[in-house]
């Protein structure tokens, strides 16, 4: 039987008496590989700031592994990439290493300290992303395609069962973002690691997601990109010749 | 004034109280301050300067004098910090709105106060500038506690600290308490504030706060670092401020706060120098 990563049960949303979700239910398994996408404002962001608790809830519920959202506590077994984290001030002090070695803290109990042990974790991750030749450089250094990739070996670097990317490829030109949806994929691959990958780009996700889920205030759809592809009413939205370019990009 | 050969200052009690007393507070608000720098959040030193003014018109009306007036100022600033978030997290202010309100209700309190309990006097006014070399035995053991107390408290939650400041969104998705470490950031820099008052005074208050650390932000290769040096920054100011201001007969917090001035202007200066020896 699938284990169940995320439970989200008519989710809800609002902001300023403005309805942002309307009664979400989507049921996300262990292995699994979700593309969100949706216009601007089909409130893809508030979807997964919801999910982790980043915003409040008008209604429904939201369960982690099996434990409500409220009560979740295992932050270690999560990776988060937030949208737009480009580091706007260059000279901040933290450098790539200590950047990376943040995302120990959410397995460590109180006082958090970063021991000389975690230090290995923190280099195998730098070298699976690429950028241990970066370690001492100051993260407002980088360029913004380096800095995804630093702020991913964060998300990365406790091994976490789920993985929750917002746009990561917003900032990255085509040949990265390739190389950046590769990669992701391969940890889904060969490690199992669930993935809910919020993005832009339908038709390269298609080719990557197990699964796609549509959202536009409320599931337009919620299948595998192949049923998206064949979907009447993702062809009554889009157009059949929309559809039939997004299906085919990738 | 008459010209006191230099080994002979560290003679004086009054001199050794204030060197040991500035240095421990400078280092507090040295370290505190990069993180309020990076948080956007320079201007909350002066705003608690402000409240801490008004407590102390409200310990004088008191009675209170000296150490005993620690009792109303060090709560009253810590409740207004609290209020400070409050505002920003319940009335949806910005940072710098929440402190304005805020410094201007202590501004005011101390005013009027001040009126009531007869004007304004040498106690009050010391708040304004400053009087480290007045500073009592009894201050220097509160200074002292105090200092073991903020430091402590740093080194318990540095890490939260470092993560809060680079991403609240994140460090709240890796389980950090984000709103208790907003919470003892901003009451560890009340603190700092209450203390600091005696060395450099409501009017510089910020630029104990500020200077050093954006020093250490033009030339700190990590976050470590940059605390470290920030903190020696400060306390090389207050102690080569309080020999020249003796030397020279000039007011010891402005000579604390130019001496800070000339070495942001050195960091900037390495700084600039290490990017032109990179470029070419």
């Amino acid at each position: 039987m699938q284990r169940e990563v995320i439970r989200a049960e008519n989710l809800s949303c609002s902001y300023t008496n403005s309805m942002v979700l309307d009664r979400i239910s989507v049921v996300v398994d262990a292995g699994d590989y979700v593309g969100v996408v949706g216009p601007n404002g089909s409130g893809k962001s508030t979807f997964i700031k919801a999910l982790l608790g980043l915003c409040s809830l008008s209604g429904g519920s939201i369960s982690l592994f099996g434990t409500p959202q409220a009560s979740f506590r295992q932050w270690e077994r999560v990776g988060y990439l937030p949208q737009s984290l480009a580091m706007q001030n260059a000279l901040f002090p933290a450098t790539v290493a200590e950047t990376v070695a943040l995302g120990l803290l959410s397995g460590k109990r109180f006082p958090r300290k970063i021991l000389s042990q975690d230090r290995y974790k923190v280099e195998q991750t730098l070298a699976l992303l690429g950028v241990d030749a970066l370690r001492n450089k100051l993260i407002g250094e980088l360029s913004g395609g380096q800095q995804q990739r630093v702020f991913l070996a964060r998300a990365l670097v406790n091994d976490p069962e789920l993985l929750i990317l917002d746009e990561p490829t917003a900032a990255l030109d085509p040949e990265t973002r390739e190389r950046f949806y590769g990669l992701i994929g391969d940890l889904n691959r060969t490690r199992g690691t669930t993935l809910l990958l919020v993005t832009h780009d339908t038709g390269v996700i298609g080719g990557y997601a197990s699964k796609m889920l549509y959202l536009d205030k409320s599931v337009l759809f919620y299948g595998s990109f192949d049923q998206f592809c064949h979907s009447s009413e993702m062809s009554a939205l889009f157009g059949s010749p929309s559809q039939h370019i997004i299906c085919h990009r990738h | 004034m008459q010209e006191v050969p230099l080994m002979e200052i560290f003679v004086y009690g009054f001199v050794q109280r204030a060197m040991l007393a500035g240095s421990l507070i400078s280092v507090l608000c040295s370290v505190l301050g990069v993180f309020l720098v990076l948080r956007r959040m320079s201007l909350i030193g002066d705003g608690l300067a402000h409240v801490t003014f008004g407590s102390a018109a409200m310990a004088l009306a008191m009675k209170l004098y000296s150490a005993s007036s620690l009792l109303i100022s060090i709560p009253v600033v810590l409740l207004s910090s609290l209020g400070i978030l409050k505002l920003m997290e319940k009335g949806r202010l910005s940072g710098d709105a929440a402190i304005g309100i805020v410094s201007a209700a202590g501004i005011a309190a101390g005013i009027i106060l001040a009126s009531i309990g007869g004007g304004y006097n040498v106690d009050l006014l010391s708040y304004l500038f400053g009087n480290i070399l007045s500073i009592t035995f009894e201050e220097v053991c509160i200074a002292v506690v105090l200092f073991v107390v903020v430091m402590v408290m740093m080194l318990l939650f540095y890490n939260d600290l470092v993560a809060v400041t680079l991403s609240e969104e994140l460090a709240k998705v890796s389980g950090v308490p984000t709103r208790l470490i907003s919470s003892v950031l901003v009451c560890l820099t009340a603190l700092s504030v209450v203390l600091a008052m005696k060395l450099v005074g409501i009017m510089l208050i910020t630029a104990l706060l500020v200077i050093p650390a954006a020093s250490a932000l033009q030339v700190a290769r990590s976050f470590k670092i940059c605390v470290l040096l920030a903190g020696l920054q400060g306390v090389v100011s207050v102690l080569a401020g309080i020999v020249i201001s003796f030397q020279f007969n000039l007011p010891t917090s402005a000579s604390v706060v130019v001496l800070n001035l000339v070495l942001f202007m050195v960091a900037c200066l390495v700084r600039r120098l290490r990017v032109t020896g990179s470029n070419s």
